[in-house]
């Protein structure tokens, strides 16, 4: 194992696959000269030219239908976004062209692309930069979305997306890029698009929390161990497919559970979570499932506010008091 | 008969009007004719079906567009790719793709040329590297473009030929792939099909600056107009874009005047036209004009007509013949598609 930085993690699962397919290629803004608004792709330039790291114009809308273009044409274009808050302007081409053209044709055509970036909030950036679009890409049929949380996800998922004859959207997090862990340095490491992890056994309550929301969860398991509850806390990594049946083994084990999710409470991951639960393992069940997500409110920029806001650690250990009956 | 001349299937040829060097002789002038006439019957033909309701979903027809497609789309070499819009039964038509599994897609069976998952504005064919059937106005754009950059970064020499209506320059897709189109100098062929109605929408209602290669201007893209009635002045336009792009590899744009003679859709009871407008237009009509111009040139006769016409008749009738005979996808199969699956005998 090998201690990365999330952002160089990244780095070298792009470069890795780069290296051993000339299909791959890279376009997004500022991904080559400026080496990354986030530093991501730094050094691939130099590395791999201007024919395979590409910068685009400001044009979302316009590079992301390049690239199911030049996907359909048999490469395989891992596409950037500076954050997914931007790739708003480009849901048209992955909604529509990206998701439904193999099905729409018959499967005549492969749709081999990756869509990347960093998802959700980020400090104070008010409401056009803080929202989570994972749930939202997973309503498509035809898309795959991941959300990673710690570095070694991260590379081991990103390989394998990249390898993928599907799109897939690759969520990072630009308050993540700076987290250390270690990374596998197993030769050509990949993990499996779909696999959950339990990150930490517990037998009191079972916590799902994915990206971002992993780090708060974390943090509320290691309290609440010190008051002799014990989380057993799962990271879906993938949020489509997602691996019910490492849920619910879980859930058979500790009766017990709460979803943690960085979106609005409407539609969202919790709410799709919750739901499969009731459908798959509801006899198991001592209480509700408890989901502990954003109110239904813009992001503000004010840090008071911002705070309130954000889902915490202790928000988390509420809702797993509620479900113990601790409260 | 050689064995070259036997490889390249006669029917290829049959279908495609012929190959297109911006010269006319007796032969080019029957294929010309026998292309154009056969999309006229067969969009009839759908609107029939459609009234029957044996082609459902929204159906769009290219009555009066004929000699765009049809002197544009036989420059292209095999390789090369086209991408459509929703109104792309002709350049299916034109492209090779056979008229009964358009048919049949158009009923929904499984032997259409998109398994009968796209209908009418979906028609999709990857052996043709015919990409749509594109029913979001706009969203051909950046594919086409895309399309381009694979070919460039395969070291591949292909053009792109993207197809658009006069209305989709509105889209902000219009304008992002025009640069970029431009920026990274793609060898593509743009064609804007100008029926001058954005459905029920007049261009002077729509765009403020409604000369529509002069927006190319911003963009550095060379850019011409022609005559979208008159296949034989579409055909001279297409050879020089195709000339350019080949040897310039750069985007070219050809915005192609042309008249909608039937509804937007099957749904219109078109109150934003004039029926005299209508009328005088057809005065215009493509068929019409190039069998006078022909006629006269001795190059087509009463006769040929006739036997072209009877040869389209047998091609339409069979097309519905092969769509009536098709079969349903299985419901069990309403699942496959939607990701990859292993090849079969994996």
């Amino acid at each position: 194992m090998a201690e990365l930085e999330f952002r160089n993690a990244i780095n070298q699962a792009i470069d890795e696959e780069m290296s051993q397919d000339e299909n791959i290629f890279l376009m997004g803004e500022e991904v080559a000269e400026y080496n990354g608004a986030y530093k991501v792709t730094k050094g691939l330039l130099d590395k791999y030219g201007s024919k395979r790291v590409i910068d685009t114009p400001i044009s979302e809308l316009g590079f992301a239908g390049i690239g199911v273009g030049a996907s359909m044409n048999g490469l395989r274009p891992i596409v950037e976004f500076m954050t997914f808050n931007f790739a708003l302007l480009a849901t048209d081409q992955i909604m529509n062209n990206a998701a439904k053209i193999r099905y729409m044709t018959g499967g005549q055509i492969s749709m081999p692309i990756v869509f990347r970036g960093p998802n959700a909030s980020a400090g104070q950036l008010s409401a056009t930069h803080s929202v989570a679009y994972d749930a939202m890409y997973a309503q498509f049929p035809g898309l795959k979305v991941i959300y990673t949380s710690e570095p070694d996800d991260a590379k081991g998922l990103l390989k394998s997306a990249i390898r993928d004859d599907d799109p897939v959207l690759f969520m990072e997090s630009e308050q993540m890029y700076g987290l250390k862990g270690e990374v596998s340095e197993e030769e050509d490491y990949t993990i499996p698009i779909g696999k959950a992890k339990v990150k930490r056994e517990g037998s009191d309550v079972t916590v799902i929390a994915h990206g971002k929301m992993f780090h708060v969860a974390k943090q509320a398991a290691r309290q609440l161990a010190k008051d002799g509850v014990e989380v057993e806390l799962i990271d879906p990594r993938t949020v489509k497919p997602l691996d019910m049946e490492t849920i619910a083994k879980s859930i058979k084990k500790t009766n017990r559970c709460v979803v943690v999710d960085e979106q609005h409470p409407f539609s969202g991951f919790a709410s799709e979570v919750g739901y499969l639960i009731h459908r798959d393992v509801f006899d198991w069940l001592d209480a509700p499932v408890v989901r502990v997500t954003l109110p239904d409110v813009p992001a503000p920029y004010s840090k008071k506010l911002l705070d309130e806001w954000l889902p915490s650690p202790d928000q988390v250990i509420d809702a797993v008091n509620t479900v113990t009956y601790r409260k | 008969m050689t064995a070259s001349k036997k490889t390249k299937t006669n029917k290829e040829k049959k279908r495609t009007p012929g190959k297109a060097n911006g010269s006319i002789d007796k032969e080019r002038a029957r294929d010309l004719y026998r292309m154009m006439l056969l999309i006229r019957n067969f969009e009839n033909k759908s609107a029939e079906l459609y009234t029957q309701e044996k082609i459902r979903g929204f159906l769009h027809l290219y009555n009066g567009e004929e000699a765009v497609a049809v002197g544009t789309i036989p420059h292209l070499s095999e390789e090369d790719n086209l991408v459509g819009t929703y109104r792309e039964h002709a350049h299916a038509l034109t492209r090779g793709i056979s008229a009964g599994s358009i048919m049949a897609e158009m009923y929904g069976k499984q032997e259409g040329c998109s398994r009968g998952r796209g209908g009418s504005m979906h028609l999709f064919d990857k052996k043709t590297n015919f990409y749509g059937g594109n029913a979001i106005v706009g969203g051909g754009f950046p594919l086409a473009v895309g399309l381009a950059l694979g070919d460039v970064m395969q070291g591949k020499d292909n053009i792109t030929c993207c197809f658009f209506g006069e209305g989709a320059v509105a889209e902000g897709e219009f304008h992002e792939s025009m640069n970029l189109a431009s920026l990274w100098k793609l060898p593509l062929i743009f064609i804007c099909e100008n029926n001058l109605y954005a459905m029920g929408t007049a261009l002077g209602r729509s765009e403020a600056v409604t000369d529509i290669s002069r927006k190319l201007d911003s963009y550095n893209i060379k850019a011409d107009w022609v005559d979208g009635m008159d296949v034989l002045a579409v055909d001279k336009a297409m050879t020089e874009a195709v000339k350019y792009v080949r040897e310039f590899r750069k985007p070219y744009f050809l915005e192609a005047r042309t008249y909608r003679f039937r509804a937007h859709s099957m749904f219109d009871a078109e109150l934003y036209r004039e029926k005299k407008e209508v009328e005088e237009w057809k005065k215009k009509d493509p068929l019409v004009l190039f069998y006078k111009r022909m006629k006269k040139q001795g190059l087509l006769t009463e006769k040929d007509k006739e036997k072209i016409a009877m040869e389209v008749d047998m091609i339409v009738k069979e097309a519905v013949e092969f769509a009536e005979q098709g079969t349903w996808e299985p419901v069990e199969d309403l699942t496959r598609f939607v990701y990859s699956e292993p090849e079969e005998g994996e």
